[in-house]
């Protein structure tokens, strides 16, 4: 199970280059939504890991709160106000 | 035999999460790099999901890991699309070597329309 942990926390590295290299703005919105996913899946490894079950209640949470940013974030690319 | 299933679908799903990474880093575009992330990482983390719930059996982990993969395949392609749409609509620039762009297309005649 340390080794699956080692290697999310790789693919975390590299979506942390993209945002700290990313050309455009699109870029690090991209490099955000996709680092979202990833710590969802490491609280799924952390579950096996502990035995205890409110990691799946922090991955549910971080899942929507991911979602939110990245929609709030798509639309302020659009150059749109937040409610429209 | 739950626990082997468990442990193949972790080893699928974390080897989808990585070549997703990996094309987020190596491909030299925008659109090509959100369509490579969004797609792997998006299979790769339901397959750990549904390995959690392999590997823990039905119990109140397993039930949270199913409501995750429901949210999950129900956000991140609603997420991408709006990323690719404002990414378009602010004048992000395609790859070079693209060979066409049919949302440009489609919105040039959108507006000869509205004339």
């Amino acid at each position: 199970m340390n080794v699956f942990i080692g290697l999310l926390i790789l693919c975390i590295v590299m979506c942390l280059y993209r945002v700290g290299k990313g050309p455009t703005a699109p870029d690090r919105t991209v490099a955000i939504d996709i680092l979202g996913t990833l710590v969802v899946g490491m609280c799924a490894i952390f579950t096996i890991i502990t035995g205890k079950d409110f990691y799946m209640n922090i991955g549910i949470s971080w899942a929507l709160l991911s979602f939110i940013g990245t929609i709030a974030l798509a639309k302020y690319l659009e150059g749109k106000g937040f409610d429209e | 035999m739950s626990n082997t299933i468990g442990l193949i679908l972790l080893i699928v799903g974390i080897s989808f999460d990585l070549v997703g990474t990996l094309g987020l880093v190596r491909l030299p575009d925008i659109y090509n790099r959100l369509q490579a992330a969004t797609k792997c990482v998006t299979l790769g983390t339901c397959m750990i999901l549904l390995g959690v719930v392999f590997y823990t059996g039905f119990n109140s982990s397993g039930v949270k890991a199913l409501l995750c993969i429901w949210f999950i395949l129900i956000s991140s392609p609603t997420g991408a699309h709006a990323i690719a749409r404002g990414a378009h609509r602010s004048g992000i620039r395609l790859w070079e070597q693209s060979k066409m762009d049919k949302y440009a297309d489609d919105r040039e005649g959108e507006a000869i329309k509205q004339e």
